[in-house]
């Protein structure tokens, strides 16, 4: 079974976040970029159905340079091999389409993207990617089994999960579940020292446009100071959110 | 030329999330100057696809033979109701996740998730987004000639118009190459990314023994419980509870912080809610500089007290 893990890199959870050039452009100084985490759980399925299935497991991203050490870090972790398109993503049409184009040459048995990155927080391209290939698609993915080219998947709804079954090809939108935390992998020193030779291709993009642009950015207005109630003095903190902030 | 609403419905009724996007399409629609069809996927009486009207919809597409969770033939329907639509409007649910998208790529549609706002201008839409886990908004515009809006439930309120919408039904019946085996929900739960009021609690809680109270407070309240994602972790409340960054994003009017620190996780994925409380032991906690109020105190002998006095003032 071949298997493609759509990763993209994110900041790192603890960042703050800043904007340069007027608020127009997001500010990366200082900010380590990390696997976006709903991507770990993916590629974590995808190294534990490849040991069960075998196959192979590619990752791919679409990014400029500076995503490379987060791709190493997917093969350090495992992947067999890495594919960069070579284009900032600025926006998910055009991230998917090329992706899809890829995998149009390239078919793969099952797509694993993440339901969205912590970044841009788009939960898109993973849809995107199925309506252009034509294939089945499950967001918030929590659970996965694979046996032959028959898939079993759950996913999360509001406030419960759906039993699914599709064959492969499939794209998923994975998450939390898909694997559990603790058992995320992690790179060891054999992994970092095997990734350094591993296969990492390069590939220009193909010109397409993007149907979206981002114009500016502003942080959310800042709260004014906490008011502090007495331990004592409960109904004093239900009259203001009664008759002050008229919530309840 | 006209605006196209998704309205979903949960086992054949809408609800306020369907609403909010039928009264955001309708504003949209007076911008564009034109008028909003509803469309509706899935078995759903005229009674129930009535009260569209009441929210700006002058037409209701029914299709009753589509599953809304089958997103190819979801897909294929509201396109071929889309025809002549220059925005399609979707709720951020479960379901508009998989089929906007798709319909974005299927249309050649620019779309913008996550909207708080009106299109600030229409010619090209800009409009304004969560970004960053909510550590930012950003401003986007739609370059397309058809836009995609998905819009995050709790930012838009309801406009009743007292007016009313036709029905067509559409018959047309189609699988996609998905099966829907079976579903699993607590009833009667308030979910999570909809609730006005969330009631959340952290590890200062001690143990899932001691829950009862937050699930008292919530009841009284008409609010979803919530949790920090090590409770879910260790597993003292289900998966589906845990948010923040990680875990669901909270847009409620009210939100309730029980022993919760305030890790900058946590908060990015709950900050968007309008007004929050913080109730912890520790005055240095980071939540009390979130926070709107805030009591400084053992959870143990405030929630209690908080009960009492939410009870005298339901009375
Ligand atoms: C990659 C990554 C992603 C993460 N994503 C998330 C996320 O999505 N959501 C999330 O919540 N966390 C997330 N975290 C974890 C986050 O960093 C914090 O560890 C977590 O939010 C802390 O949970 P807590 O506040 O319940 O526990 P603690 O930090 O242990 O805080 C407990 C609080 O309870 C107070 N307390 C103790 N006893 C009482 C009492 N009797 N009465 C009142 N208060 C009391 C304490 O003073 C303390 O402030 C993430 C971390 C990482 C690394
Ligand atoms: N630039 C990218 N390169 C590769 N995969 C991506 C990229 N952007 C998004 N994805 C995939 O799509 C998922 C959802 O991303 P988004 O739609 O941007 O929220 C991510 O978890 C990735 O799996």
């Amino acid at each position: 079974m071949n298997i493609v893990v759509c990763i993209s890199s994110v900041p790192d959870t603890t960042s703050k976040i800043n904007f340069t050039e007027n608020n127009t452009k997001f500010d990366s100084n200082g900010i380590q970029f990390v696997i976006n985490p709903n991507d770990e759980f993916g590629l974590t399925k995808a190294m534990v159905l490849k040991e069960a299935n075998g196959g192979t497991v590619k990752v791919i991203t679409v990014g400029d340079a500076s995503a490379e050490p987060v791709i190493r870090k997917a093969l350090a972790i495992g992947a067999d091999s890495a594919v960069r398109i070579n284009k900032s993503a600025t926006d998910s049409y055009t991230t998917a389409t090329e992706i899809a184009n890829y995998l149009k040459e390239n078919p793969a048995d099952l797509i694993i993207a993440g339901k969205e990155s912590l970044d841009y927080n788009g939960g898109t391209v993973p849809a995107m990617i199925a309506e252009m290939l034509e294939l089945p698609f499950v967001n918030a993915c929590n659970g996965l089994e694979i046996t032959g080219s028959d898939a079993k998947l759950t996913r999360e709804i509001d406030g419960g999960k759906e039993t699914l079954s599709a064959s492969l090809p499939l794209v998923i939108g994975g998450q939390k579940g898909l694997v559990e935390e603790s058992a995320l992998r992690i790179p060891n020193m054999r992994g970092i020292m095997q990734a350094r030779s591993k296969p990492l291709a390069v590939i220009e993009p193909s010109t397409t446009e993007d149907l979206t642009t981002s114009v500016s950015f502003e942080k959310p207005a800042e709260k004014g100071a906490c008011k502090l109630v007495d331990a004592d003095n409960v109904a004093e903190l239900v009259s203001l959110l009664h008759n002050e902030a008229k919530v309840i | 030329m006209s605006v196209l609403v998704y309205t979903e419905n949960w086992e054949g009724n809408f609800r306020k999330s369907t609403f909010e996007a039928v009264s955001y399409a309708s504003e949209t629609a007076k911008l564009l100057g034109t008028d909003v069809i509803a469309i509706s996927l899935g078995e759903v009486s005229d009674d129930e696809l009535n009260k569209l009207g009441n929210y700006g919809a002058s037409k209701v597409v029914s299709c009753s033979g589509i599953e809304k969770g089958d997103s190819q033939a979801a897909t294929n329907a509201i396109a071929k109701a889309a025809n002549g639509a220059s925005v399609l409007i979707f709720s951020n649910t479960y379901t508009a996740k998989m089929i906007a998208p798709r319909l974005s790529a299927k249309l050649k549609a620019g779309i913008v998730s996550n909207v708080i706002a009106l299109p600030e201008n229409t010619s090209p839409i800009n409009v304004k987004r969560k970004a960053f886990s909510s550590k930012a908004i950003e401003l986007a515009t739609i370059t397309s000639a058809t836009a995609i809006l998905s819009i995050a439930p709790n930012s838009y309120e309801l406009i009743e118009t007292g007016g009313s919408c036709s029905i067509e039904a559409d018959s047309t019946a189609e699988k996609g190459a998905i099966t829907i085996e079976g579903q699993e929900t607590a009833s009667g739960k308030i979910s999570i990314s909809e609730a006005e009021i969330v009631v959340s609690a952290g590890r200062g809680l001690k143990g899932p023994e001691n829950w009862g109270m937050v699930e008292e407070l919530a009841e009284l309240l008409g609010a979803a419980t919530a949790c920090s994602k090590p409770v879910s972790d260790i597993g003292w409340r289900p998966h589906g509870e845990h948010v923040g960054q990680t875990g669901k994003a909270v847009t409620a009017d009210l939100y309730i912080a029980i022993g919760i620190s305030g890790a900058i996780q946590h908060l990015a994925g709950v900050n968007s809610s309008k007004i929050m409380v913080a109730i912890n032991t520790d005055p240095e906690a980071p939540f009390f500089k979130a926070a709107d109020y805030g009591i400084v105190g053992d959870a143990f002998e405030v929630v209690p007290k908080l009960i009492e006095e939410i009870k005298n003032l339901n009375n």
